[in-house]
C-alpha cells in the first residue's frame, strides 16, 4: 500500500558530534537549543526531533494561554511557590519552583519579542485571570495559534542544526558515569545516528500514551501522541533517577474527544464544572489531584456525568469563548461539537476522567532535576513535561528549557567528550532491529494495546495492591512477547515498536512507584485503597526510582527545607475543594 | 501467527483534484506529528496511510491548496 520510497528499512549508521544535543523539539527543546547557542555562539548545538520541529509537541497548533504566569502586580514568586507547594501536598523542591517563578516573567517578555502576544487590559497591563485556588496566574494569548511558528522563526534565524524524523532510543554514558551522547533511529528508514555530545538535554514531553483512551483509538490521547514516554525510559536505562512517578497525571477532559474542556479559558468568563443537576460541586477548576478526587467522587455518587457548564452565559460571551476554544489549541473541537449538535448556549459539555500518564507539566511525575535542570547524571539535563518541576505547563517548559540550555552550554565548555563503549552501540542496534529480523510474531500495535489495556484495568486509581500485583504479572508476560516475538515489516512500524518498549517500561515504573509509596497522597493521583490515609510521618518525602544493578529500585528522598514557609493552617487548602453542603 | 488486516475508516481525506504533490509538494507529509501521511503509488497524491491520528490539524492548516480535510475519527465522533 505505502510507496516503496517510504518506510523501507535501510541498513546504515552515521556518527556526528556536537557540544550540546537537545532531544525533542516541541516546547522546551527549541528554547533550550536557542539559549545554549546564545550562551556560547561557537557551540555546536543539535536539535533532534522524532517528528518535525515545525509542528511538533503539545503546542503543535497553538496554545490558549499561559497557565502559570507570575506577573508583577498580580503575584509574587513567593506566592506562586506557596500555591504550588500546597497544590502538590507539600512534596516539592521549592528551590526549583522559586527559580522558575523568578525567571518566567523575563521569558514572557522574550516570547513577546518573538511576536507572541499576551492579553492586555484597557490600561495596557497584562490581563491575568484567577483560576488557581488562591492566586492569579492565567494569562490568555490572543494569537496563541502562532506560538510554534514564532519559535521556528527564531530557530531559523539562529541557523539551528535540526534533525527531524530521528527518534532517540538510548543515551550513551561513559565509564565515569558522565553523559557521552545518544543513539537515534530514522523513523522512515531505520538508519542509525550516533550523536556524541558533551551535554544532552532531554525535552521529550510527557508519557502520554500510557493509559488507553476509552474511545478505542490508541492515538486519541490528551497529550500529543508522539510523546510515548521515550524520555522517561531513556533516562531510566541510563541510570538517572525519576521522581514521584506514582503522582500520575489524570485530567478532566471532554468525553470521547479527550481534549481539555478548558475551564481555564471559560472559567474566567463565568463557566464552571457542574454535576448532572447543573450544580457546582468544586470550589476551583484548577487541575490538582484533590480536584480530580472530587470529580471522581461526584461520578461515583450518582450525580454524574460531570459537565462544563456555559449555557447560563450571555450569547456574546459564549461566542467569544467559542472563538478561542475552536480555533487555537485543539481546533478540531468545534467540528466535534458540530457533529453532535452541541451548542454551548443550550447544552452542557459532557466530561470524563482521562487515562493515566506521567507528566510534571500538569502533575509532578518526572525525571528528577535540580534548580539548574540537572538530572542525577553529570552532563544530562531535562526540561518541560518530563522533568520533575511540578505543575510547570508551557511557560515552565520554556523557562526551564532556557535554564537547561544555558547551563548545558557552560558544562560543554568545561568538559571534553566522554568516551563510551562501542559495544553499547552494537547492543542497541541489535535491540532495535530485532523485530525486523523476524518473519512472524506479534505486531507492535497489539503489544502496545495489550500493555495499555492492562494499565487501565489494573493501574488506574483507586490503586488496589492486589490488582497492581496482577497487572505486573501480566505485563511481564507481555514483555516476554515483546522481547522475543514482536515483528515489524517497515520503518514506520519499527518506530511504533520502539515506542511500545518505552510504554511498557513506563507501565512497569508506574506500578513499581505506586506500590512503593505506602500511603495516599495527591487526591486521586495516588489514592491507595489499602493505605487510605496521608502518612506525613513516614511519607513526607519524594520517592526516587532508578535502575540499580539492572533492577528497578525505589528510595526516599527528603524534601529540602522550604525557602518559602507555609503556615500550618494553609497546608490543606487544596483539600477543601468540595463546595460545602448548600443549605 | 498469520496476520489479518481489518479495515478502518481513516479521518483524514485528501482531495486528489486539489493536491499538487506532482509538483513536489510534501507539506502535509512533512508536518504531521504522527507521520501517518504518505504519497500514494497509484495516484501520486497524498493520503492517510496509517490510522494513527491525533486529529490535531497541521496537515489541513498548512496545505497550500486546501486539499486536506481532517474529520473526527469515527469511533469518537
Ligand atoms: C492539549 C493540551 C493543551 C494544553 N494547554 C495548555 C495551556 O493552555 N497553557 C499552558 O500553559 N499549558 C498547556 N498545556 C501544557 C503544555 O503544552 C506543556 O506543558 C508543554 O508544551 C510541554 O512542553 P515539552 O517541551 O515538555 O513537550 P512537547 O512540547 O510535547 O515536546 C516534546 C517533543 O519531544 C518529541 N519527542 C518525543 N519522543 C522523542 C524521541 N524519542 N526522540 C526525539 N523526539 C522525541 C515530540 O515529538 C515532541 O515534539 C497543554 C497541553 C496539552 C497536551
Ligand atoms: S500539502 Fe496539500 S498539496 Fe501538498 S501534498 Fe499534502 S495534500 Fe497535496
Ligand atoms: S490531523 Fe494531525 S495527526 Fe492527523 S494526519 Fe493531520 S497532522 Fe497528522
Amino acid at each position: 500500500m505505502t510507496s516503496p520510497s517510504f518506510d523501507t528499512i535501510v541498513d546504515g549508521l552515521s556518527e556526528v558530534d556536537c557540544d550540546v544535543l537537545v532531544i525533542g523539539g516541541g516546547t522546551a527543546g527549541p528554547m533550550a537549543a536557542l539559549k545554549a547557542k546564545q550562551k556560547n555562539p561557537k557551540a555546536k548545538v543539535i536539535l533532534l526531533e522524532k517528528a518535525n520541529v515545525k509542528r511538533s509537541g503539545a503546542i503543535s497548533m497553538g496554545m490558549d494561554g499561559l497557565n502559570n504566569a507570575v506577573i508583577p502586580g498580580y503575584a509574587t514568586p513567593e506566592q506562586y511557590v506557596k500555591e504550588i507547594t500546597i497544590a502538590n501536598d507539600g512534596i516539592v523542591d521549592q528551590k526549583a519552583v522559586l527559580k522558575y517563578a523568578q525567571n518566567c516573567y523575563s521569558i514572557i517578555e522574550e516570547l513577546d519579542s518573538f511576536g507572541i502576544r499576551f492579553q492586555k487590559n484597557e490600561n495596557g497591563d497584562f490581563d491575568v485571570k484567577k483560576v488557581h485556588h488562591i492566586g492569579t496566574y492565567v494569562l490568555p494569548m490572543p494569537n496563541g495559534e502562532t506560538v510554534k511558528k514564532a519559535l521556528y522563526r527564531q530557530l531559523r534565524r539562529a541557523q539551528m542544526l535540526i534533525s527531524n524524523r530521528y527518534m532517540a532510543t538510548r543515551l550513551l554514558t561513559g565509564k565515569s558515569g558522565r553523559i557521552a551522547g545518544a543513539i537515534a533511529v530514522n523513523t522512515r528508514t531505520a538508519e542509525f545516528l550516533v550523536i556524541k555530545a558533551k551535554a544532552v538535554i532531554l525535552c521529550m514531553g510527557a508519557a502520554g500514551r500510557l493509559g488507553l483512551p476509552t474511545s478505542g483509538y490508541m492515538f486519541g490521547t490528551y497529550e500529543n501522541a508522539a510523546n510515548s514516554g521515550d524520555g522517561y525510559a531513556m533516562a531510566y536505562h541510563a541510570g538517572a533517577k525519576l521522581a514521584n512517578l506514582e503522582c500520575f497525571q489524570i485530567n478532566p477532559l471532554i468525553k470521547d474527544y479527550n481534549g481539555p474542556a478548558c475551564a481555564y479559558v471559560a472559567g474566567p468568563f463565568g463557566a464552571y464544572t457542574a454535576n448532572n443537576e447543573g450544580k457546582r460541586f468544586i470550589e476551583c477548576d484548577y487541575w490538582s489531584g484533590q480536584m480530580m478526587l472530587e470529580f471522581f467522587n461526584e461520578l461515583q455518587s450518582g450525580k454524574g456525568p460531570v459537565f462544563l457548564k456555559l449555557n447560563h452565559l450571555h450569547s456574546d460571551t459564549v461566542g467569544e469563548i467559542e472563538t478561542i476554544l475552536h480555533t487555537v489549541e485543539r481546533p478540531t473541537r468545534g467540528l466535534f461539537h458540530e457533529n453532535r449538535k452541541t451548542d454551548y448556549r443550550k447544552d452542557m459539555v459532557e466530561m470524563h476522567i482521562s487515562e493515566i500518564g506521567f507528566c510534571s507539566g500538569h502533575s509532578a511525575s518526572g525525571v528528577f532535576v535540580d534548580d539548574f535542570a540537572r538530572t542525577t547524571i553529570p552532563g544530562l539535563y531535562a526540561a518541560g513535561d518530563m522533568a520533575s518541576v511540578p505543575h510547570n505547563y508551557m511557560l515552565g517548559a520554556f523557562t526551564n528549557g532556557a535554564v537547561a540550555g544555558e547551563d548545558a552550554a557552560e558544562f560543554a565548555l568545561n568538559h571534553d567528550f566522554e568516551a563510551f563503549d562501542a559495544a553499547d552501540v552494537k547492543l542497541e542496534q541489535a535491540r532495535v532491529l530485532a523485530p525486523t529480523k523476524r518473519e512472524d510474531g506479534i505486531p507492535p500495535n497489539q503489544i502496545e494495546y495489550k500493555t495499555r489495556r492492562l494499565v487501565n484495568d489494573y493501574f488506574q486509581p483507586p490503586k488496589v495492591t492486589r490488582k497492581f500485583e496482577l497487572g505486573q504479572a501480566r505485563l511481564a508476560e507481555v514483555r516476554e512477547d515483546m522481547e522475543n516475538n514482536m515483528v515489524v515489516t517497515n520503518a514506520h512500524e519499527l518506530m511504533r515498536a520502539l515506542e511500545a518498549t518505552s510504554i511498557l517500561d513506563c507501565a512497569d515504573m508506574a506500578a513499581h512507584a505506586s506500590l512503593y509509596r505506602a500511603e495516599s497522597r495527591w487526591g486521586l493521583y495516588h489514592l491507595r485503597t489499602d493505605h487510605p490515609d496521608k502518612d506525613n510521618e513516614n511519607w513526607f518525602c519524594h520517592t526516587l526510582l532508578s535502575k540499580q544493578d539492572g533492577k528497578m529500585t525505589s528510595e526516599k528522598k527528603a524534601v529540602d527545607p522550604y525557602v518559602v514557609p507555609v503556615a500550618e493552617e494553609e497546608k490543606d487548602l487544596y483539600d477543601k475543594q468540595r463546595i460545602r453542603a448548600s443549605a | 501467527m498469520p496476520f489479518a488486516h481489518s479495515p478502518s475508516a481513516v479521518p483524514v481525506v485528501v482531495d486528489d483534484a486539489k493536491c499538487i504533490a506532482e509538483k513536489g509538494c510534501r507539506v502535509c507529509i512533512d508536518v504531521c506529528p504522527l507521520d501517518v501521511l504518505r504519497l500514494s503509488d497509484e495516484t501520486g497524491k497524498a493520503y492517510m496511510a496509517y490510522d494513527e491520528c491525533w486529529y490535531c490539524m497541521p496537515c489541513e492548516a498548512d496545505c497550500p491548496t486546501g486539499a486536506v480535510k481532517v474529520n473526527i475519527p469515527y469511533l469518537l465522533k
